[in-house]
C-alpha cells in the first residue's frame, strides 16, 4: 500500500511544457525575432543617448531635479550627487546607463500592458477570477525560471532579460490597479452615472483620477522589483550593473561584488524616491 | 398627467428571485421570504405617483428600502420587475443609450454624503453633467455659474469641495443636480449628513428655491421632522413596502396602522400643526348691520362670553365681550363701534402651534386667525391642548 506510488508513471509534465515551449518559440518566431530586434535597438538608443551626456551635467541634472521633486528639500539632492559620483569614481558611470535603461524600459512596459489589465479586472469579475491565480503565479515562481523560457524566445541578451522582468514585475500595476478603481466610493461611481457618463467618461473622469494615487503605489512596487531583476536578468547576458555582481561572485571577488551591490543600492534609492515623490507631491 | 409613476416596482437582492417575488406576492415577510429563499426583498411592489412640481418624501427607517428605490427610479440599481415612467417614458424598458439620455436631461441625483468629486473645482464639480453631455465649455461654465450663484456660491468656483464645510458641499451637489436644468431631481438623504442648525437653513433653502424653480423633487430621509417640514405628500416605507402615502397631516392624524402610528407618536405636533388645522369657525357680527342687541343673542344661542365683529368683507374689526353688550343695550347705544375693544390678539393662518402657547395663554379671549386681515376662525385654549394631546378633528382643507 504504502509504495503504490512506484505503480503510477511519473505525469510528464516536464515534457509537456518543454515541447510546449518549443512549438511557442517555432509558431512564433516571426513575432519574437522582430520584438528582439526592435527593443535591442530602442533600448541602444536610449542608452547610447544617456551615454552621451557628460556625467557631471547628468548628476546635477538629477539633482537639480530631486531638490523640486522632493518639494526643495535637500535630502535627496545631496544624496544623488555623492551616490551617484561615487558610482562614476568607481568607473561604472556605462553600467549604471545600463542598468538604467533595462528598469526604465520594462517599466514602462510593465505599466503599459498593467494598467489595462488592471482596469479589466476592475470592470469584470470573471476577468479577476482569471487574472489574480495567473498573477500569484507570476509572483511566486522563482524567477530563474522564467530565464529559460526567455532564452528560448529570445536568445540572450538584453531584450530576454526584460521579458524576465516584466513577468515578474507586472503583477503590482496590476493588482494596484485593479484596487484602486475597486476602492473608488461608491456614491461617486453612482454620481458619475446618475449624470449620465459613458463608460469611458466614467473611466477617465471619475475612476482613473481616483485611484491615480493607489496605482502609482503600484508602480513604485513594479520599478523596484524590475531593478530587483537586474542581477538575474545578467545571469542570461542582461548588460550593467548587474554583470558586475554576477562576475565577480563568479570569481568569489568580495571587493568588486560588494562596490557594483552598492552602486545598485544608490540607484535603488534614487528611482524609489522619485516615483514616490511623483505621487506624494501632487496629492497634496 | 404625473411626471413620476412608478408600478408595481421591486427588486430583490439574491438569486432565487422568483420564488422570492411569488413569496412577496403571497403576502410573506422580509424576513419568512429570507429564510425560505435566501433572497431578500429591498422593494416590494412599490406604486405611486408624483405631480409635477411636487415634494414627494420617501421616508422609512433604516433597511425600509428607500435608498434602494430612489436608486431603482434612475436605474441605479436594476428593477426585478415593475414599470418606472418619467415624463411617460418607460425607464424599466430601455437600453443603456436612451436610460443616458433620460439620466443627462430629465433626472439628475443629490447624494447623502455630497458625491463630489475631490478632484475637480466646485465649478468643474458643477458642470460635470453638463460636460459628460458633449456640451461646449464656454456654455457649460455659464449654466454651472447660474447655478452655483442660486445657491449663494458664485464666490467659491475654484475651491475644491474639501475646502468647504459640509452644508456648502451640499449646497455644490445641489447646484450640480441643477445645472442640468432636469425635471426631477432625486435627493437621497440630501441632508442627513448636516448637523440639524444647518440642516434646518438647507430645507429652508431648499423650499425657497422650489418657489422659483418649480422642480418635481424625490426627497429620501429618515428623519420625519424633515418629511413633514418639507413634504407636500410623504410616503412611509416599511421593509420594502409602501405602508401609506398622504399629506403630512393626514399621516399624522389619520396613521394607516400601527405602524405609522408608532412612527408619528413621538413627533413634536406643535412644530407641525398650524393655526390654521386646528381653528374653529368663528361666530361673527357684522359692524355695518348688526347693534348690540344681536351680538348678546348670538353670544348666547352658542354659548359664549364674547364674540370677534368683522365687517362686510369679513375683515377683522375686533371683539365685543357680553357686559360690554350687555351695558350697551341698558344705554341703548347703537353702534357696535363705540363698545369694540380693537386690541384682538391675533395670529396669521401659518403660526405653528408652538408659537401660540405664549399667545394663548395670556389671552382673555380666543385668538383670531386671519389671512391678510381677513378673519378666517378662531382658536381656542382646549383646541391647542387637543391638537397637542393627538386628539380632535383637524381640518381638512389644511
Amino acid at each position: 500500500m504504502l509504495n503504490f506510488m512506484e505503480n503510477i508513471k511519473t505525469i510528464p509534465v516536464g515534457e509537456w511544457m518543454t515541447n510546449f515551449v518549443d512549438w511557442l518559440t517555432n509558431t512564433f518566431a516571426f513575432l519574437f525575432d522582430p520584438i528582439k530586434e526592435g527593443l535591442g535597438s530602442f533600448m541602444s538608443v536610449i542608452t547610447n543617448g544617456l551615454v552621451a551626456i557628460p556625467p557631471i551635467i547628468f548628476i546635477l541634472l538629477v539633482a537639480i531635479l530631486a531638490f523640486f521633486m522632493t518639494g526643495k528639500k535637500l535630502g535627496l539632492a545631496i544624496f544623488s550627487i555623492i551616490g551617484l559620483l561615487f558610482i562614476w569614481n568607481q568607473d561604472l558611470w556605462n553600467q549604471l546607463i545600463e542598468t538604467f535603461t533595462l528598469v526604465l524600459t520594462a517599466s514602462i512596459l510593465c505599466i503599459i500592458i498593467g494598467i489595462p489589465i488592471g482596469i479589466l479586472m476592475a470592470k469584470s469579475k470573471i476577468a479577476e477570477t482569471i487574472i489574480t491565480p495567473i498573477l500569484d503565479f507570476m509572483q511566486t515562481m522563482p524567477a530563474f525560471v522564467y530565464l529559460i523560457p526567455a532564452v528560448a524566445f529570445f536568445s540572450i541578451g538584453v531584450v530576454p532579460g526584460i521579458f524576465a522582468s516584466l513577468i515578474f514585475a507586472t503583477p503590482p500595476t496590476v493588482r494596484f490597479t485593479n484596487l484602486g478603481i475597486r476602492q473608488v466610493s461608491d456614491e461617486l461611481v453612482e454620481a458619475a452615472d446618475a449624470f449620465g457618463s459613458t463608460g469611458p467618461q466614467k473611466l477617465f473622469k471619475v475612476e482613473l483620477p481616483m485611484a491615480k494615487y493607489t496605482i502609482m503605489a503600484g508602480v513604485n512596487q513594479t520599478v523596484m522589483l524590475a531593478l530587483s531583476m537586474v542581477v538575474i536578468a545578467s545571469m542570461i547576458g542582461a548588460p550593467g550593473l548587474g554583470r558586475e555582481v554576477l562576475s565577480a561572485l563568479q570569481r568569489a571577488q568580495v571587493g568588486p561584488g560588494f562596490v557594483a551591490g552598492l552602486c545598485i543600492f544608490v540607484l535603488a534609492i534614487i528611482i524609489d524616491r522619485f516615483t514616490q515623490n511623483i505621487y506624494r507631491n501632487k496629492s497634496k | 398627467m404625473p411626471i413620476i409613476k412608478v408600478e408595481n416596482l421591486s427588486k430583490v437582492f439574491g438569486k432565487n428571485t422568483k420564488a422570492a417575488l411569488q413569496s412577496a406576492e403571497a403576502g410573506k415577510t422580509k424576513e419568512e421570504i429570507l429564510k425560505e429563499t435566501g433572497s431578500t426583498v429591498g422593494v416590494n411592489r412599490a406604486s405611486f405617483e408624483v405631480e409635477a412640481g411636487e415634494i414627494f418624501v420617501i421616508m422609512g427607517l433604516s433597511g425600509s428600502g428607500k435608498s434602494t428605490l430612489v436608486r431603482l427610479i434612475n436605474r441605479l440599481i436594476e428593477p426585478t420587475t415593475g414599470n418606472i415612467y418619467i415624463d411617460g417614458e418607460n425607464l424599466a424598458k430601455m437600453d443603456k443609450k436612451e436610460l443616458r439620455r433620460v439620466r443627462r436631461e430629465k433626472l439628475s441625483m443629490v447624494f447623502q454624503r455630497f458625491g463630489l468629486f475631490p478632484n475637480r473645482t466646485i465649478l468643474q464639480n458643477t458642470e460635470y453633467g453638463l460636460e459628460v453631455q458633449g456640451i461646449s465649455k464656454q456654455e457649460r461654465t455659464k449654466k454651472a455659474k447660474e447655478s452655483l450663484e442660486l445657491v449663494g456660491l458664485g464666490s467659491y468656483l475654484d475651491q475644491y469641495p474639501d475646502q468647504l464645510s459640509g452644508g456648502m458641499q451640499q449646497r455644490v451637489g445641489l447646484a450640480r443636480a441643477l445645472a442640468n436644468d432636469p425635471e426631477v431631481m432625486l435627493m437621497d438623504e440630501a441632508f442627513s449628513a448636516l448637523d440639524p442648525l444647518i440642516r434646518k437653513d438647507m430645507q429652508d433653502e431648499l423650499l425657497d428655491l422650489q418657489e422659483t424653480m418649480k422642480k418635481t423633487i424625490l426627497f429620501i430621509t429618515h428623519d420625519l421632522d424633515e418629511a413633514l417640514r418639507i413634504g407636500d405628500r410623504i410616503a412611509l416605507m416599511k421593509d420594502g413596502h409602501i405602508v401609506q402615502i398622504g399629506t403630512p397631516e393626514e399621516i399624522l392624524m389619520n396613521p394607516a396602522n400601527k405602524f405609522v402610528e408608532k412612527f408619528v407618536e413621538d413627533v413634536d405636533r406643535a412644530k407641525v400643526l398650524t393655526a390654521h388645522q386646528i381653528m374653529k369657525r368663528p361666530e361673527t357680527v357684522n359692524i355695518d348691520k348688526h347693534g348690540p342687541r344681536v351680538a348678546l343673542e348670538r353670544m348666547r344661542e352658542a354659548g359664549l362670553s364674547s364674540i370677534f365683529v368683522v365687517d362686510s368683507k369679513r375683515m377683522l374689526q375686533g371683539i365685543i365681550t357680553a357686559d360690554a353688550a350687555n351695558e350697551a343695550r341698558k344705554n341703548e347705544v347703537k353702534n357696535l363701534s363705540e363698545i369694540i375693544q380693537r386690541d384682538v390678539p391675533t395670529v396669521e393662518k401659518d403660526t405653528p402651534l408652538h408659537d401660540l402657547f405664549a399667545v394663548i395663554h395670556d389671552s382673555p379671549v380666543p385668538l383670531s386667525v386671519t389671512e391678510n386681515g381677513k378673519l378666517l376662525g378662531i382658536i381656542v385654549r382646549g383646541a391647542v391642548i387637543g391638537a397637542l394631546a393627538g386628539e380632535g378633528e383637524v381640518n381638512e382643507h389644511a
